[in-house]
């Protein structure tokens, strides 16, 4: 049987690269030494993962009180923080698992890396719920095992604990997509490493042949876990956004969060992925994997979301208004009137405007302006869950109670210290695993490499392209 | 390294085309192929090969039936049984608050499984070494392999020209 071409995408993998071009272009950085410029982005990065920890060790010491947090404000950057982080690593899934399931075959280039930002931003996300107790060694608490007190449990019925099952299980399940998929690209990098090397990718392989039958069971893995991982997606930051939608306080007590919360999460993690990715392909020399397709579909999610985003904020201010309900109308008119007016108004812009760039054609292919803008957005995003949390508690029903919040060099230093794991752990991974899925990019070569498709179709060799062009259908596969 | 104590034949193939055609041309010669090794998952290859569909699905489901009955009948248990609490005055059987852990716990049970059952069949885990003919398989090299242990001099030989017809590039033995 022929492999069936698409006469009207564009290619997605060029350069007319072969299968072993494919292999040395991206085992190449984790068998060569790294460069001065990786050095010194590694070095930050343990700078602020140092900064951090002192930050961490006065928050255990001291308490929470250095955080400024107070009555009312009870979550501050801690919370706004844990939800970005949460909200960036659903990219990286939504890249791997749903893009795999509406059988895109885009996905290929950059679901490595964005699963990899997903598991390291969760492990930062992490940090936020452990250390905002104050006393994380009481960590354990929130699980339900077996006790001799009672025996007593946990409250099931909370969306505190909803979201301990939620994002441990999220955790769980994308670090187990992600390894499933690393183990073939692992085999790989095996069978052309010496020595200690050898052993190491050797042990991570987990004797990897490429036998058929365990490709066959591979796909029907992937493809299942694809399947599960979708709601999973949909439901951990529905529950994130339960924590504040199942309260009573005006502006939290909505039910639009939920597709709001899962909206917005997209949204920033798609730009986070283009952040890293623009300077990922630059970097390790991937552009042929990593194509201005790629960055341009990346950049049409984002406008898609962008504005289910902005339509959110609208409906969210017109249902505040129709409702009468004097607490709701106060709420917003405080968040774009009162004293953080600053935030909402980098908010609304960062948020709204920034992704409406990106219907011009031409905006969406130029890698500068996508960078810019892509770093925009994850600021606009962070300062939503800043508007949502600190403006909405520090004035909720009673004026007596009104108070205000500014962060302490701590909750600064907290965030910085998920900055440094986040960029520590990112440097290490592409070091030492295949940025881009190896295997899966072989499987769409004949379909979607630049030797094959567009007008090279006619002239390329093999029996793919017989049959012409008129009426084909993409493979059925993929 | 897992010693199997098989001799086998194998042939190399440059591409995954020629591949599927090879393995047709050698189903019809009635040979047995032992197993096909590729660099990536060939579609169309495994009807061809006359492999059966994987089960792994209907284990994942199952699995993740005994998370939604562990998730959500401890927690009934808990809360009507064990040690009821009126929490913000809902019932103590409160079916809609306990869908979410449900959920999770369902998908958590189903993945875990999937991927440790994924594993355990196919004889792969952390420390397993497999003895593996060529290292280019991994890279882009296809490969038919033929186990030849109990085979006389001159099956060796047909099984050999067999493959040179189907275009193998090489042709080797090889003790595992």
């Amino acid at each position: 049987m022929s492999a069936v071409v698409s006469n009207v995408r564009p290619p997605i993998v060029t350069g007319s690269k072969t299968y072993h071009q494919i292999t040395e272009d991206i085992c190449k950085p984790t068998e060569t030494l790294p460069s001065a410029g990786w050095v010194m982005c590694l070095l930050a990065s343990l700078g602020l993962l140092g900064f951090g920890a002192i930050a961490f060790l006065a928050t255990v010491w001291f308490g929470i009180g250095t955080w400024y947090l107070n009555r009312t404000v009870g979550w501050g950057w801690d919370i706004t923080n844990f939800v970005w982080w949460v909200g960036i690593g659903h990219a990286g899934t939504l890249i791997s698992a749903i893009l795999l399931l509406f059988r895109q075959k885009w996905r290929t280039g950059v679901n490595r890396a964005a699963e990899a930002m997903t598991i390291f931003a969760v492990i930062c996300a992490a940090q936020f719920p452990l250390i905002h107790m104050g006393r994380p060694w009481m960590a354990i608490f929130v699980f339900p095992y077996p006790n001799t007190r009672g025996p007593l449990w946990v409250n099931f019925n909370s969306p505190l604990l909803w979201d301990v099952f939620a994002i441990s299980t999220y955790f769980i399940v994308s670090l187990l997509f992600w390894y499933t998929g690393l183990v073939p690209d692992f085999a790989t990098i095996r069978d052309r490493a010496k020595g200690f090397r050898k052993k190491v990718y050797n042990f991570l392989s987990f004797g990897w042949t490429g036998a058929a039958k365990h490709w066959q069971r591979w796909e029907s893995l992937s493809l299942i876990l694809a399947g599960i991982a979708t709601p999973l997606v949909l439901s951990v930051h529905t529950i994130v956004s339960f924590d504040f939608a199942t309260s009573v306080i005006p502006g939290w007590h909505t039910t639009i969060f939920p597709p709001y919360f899962v909206a917005g999460a997209i949204f920033s993690g798609f730009a986070m992925v283009c952040t890293l990715m623009i300077i990922t392909r630059k970097v390790l020399k991937i552009e042929d994997y990593i194509t201005i397709e790629h960055i341009e579909s990346m950049n049409k999610v984002i406008v898609l979301t962008g504005s289910i985003v902005g339509v959110a904020y609208l409906t969210e201010l017109f249902v505040a208004w129709y409702s009468g309900y004097v607490y709701e109308q106060y709420a917003f008119y405080n968040r774009a009137l009162g004293p953080y007016w600053w935030a909402y108004a980098a908010m609304m812009s960062c948020n709204v405007i920034t992704p409406q760039f990106f219907w011009c054609r031409k905006l969406r292919r130029n890698i500068t302006v996508n960078f810019i803008l892509s770093i925009i957005v994850n600021i606009g995003m962070w300062f939503e869950r800043f508007v949502i949390i600190a403006t909405t508690l520090h004035r909720d029903f009673i004026p007596s109670s009104w108070s205000y919040y500014t962060p302490s060099w701590v909750e600064v230093g907290v965030y910085l210290f998920t900055f440094g794991l986040f960029g520590t752990l990112y440097l290490l991974f592409i070091r030492v695993a295949p940025v881009v899925a190896m295997a899966e990019i072989k499987s769409i070569l004949k379909t979607s490499g630049d030797q094959y498709v567009g007008p090279n179709v006619a002239e390329s060799t093999g029996s793919n392209t017989s049959g012409g062009h008129h009426g084909q259908e993409e493979h059925a596969s993929h | 390294m897992k010693v199997l104590n098989k001799k086998v034949l194998f042939g190399l193939y440059n591409d995954e085309e020629i591949l599927m055609d090879a393995v047709k041309q050698i189903k019809q010669n009635d040979a047995e192929i032992m197993e096909v090794y590729t660099p990536f998952p060939v579609h169309g290859l495994d009807p061809i090969l006359g492999l059966s569909e994987s089960r792994l699905h209907i284990a994942g489901f199952m699995y993740g039936m005994v998370g939604t009955s562990i998730a959500f009948g401890f927690m009934s248990w808990v809360f009507t049984v064990d040690w009821p609490i009126i929490f913000g005055g809902k019932p103590y059987f409160s079916g809609p608050s306990f869908i979410p852990i449900t959920f999770e716990f369902t998908v958590l049970m189903a993945a875990v499984g999937m991927v440790v059952t994924f594993y355990l069949i196919c004889g792969l885990g952390p420390g397993v070494t497999n003895p593996y003919l060529d290292p280019r398989i991994t890279d882009d090299k296809f490969c038919i392999a033929f186990d030849v242990t109990n085979a006389s001099k001159e099956e060796v030989s047909a099984l050999s020209e067999l493959l040179d017809e189907t275009k193998a590039e090489e042709v080797h033995t090889k003790d595992i």
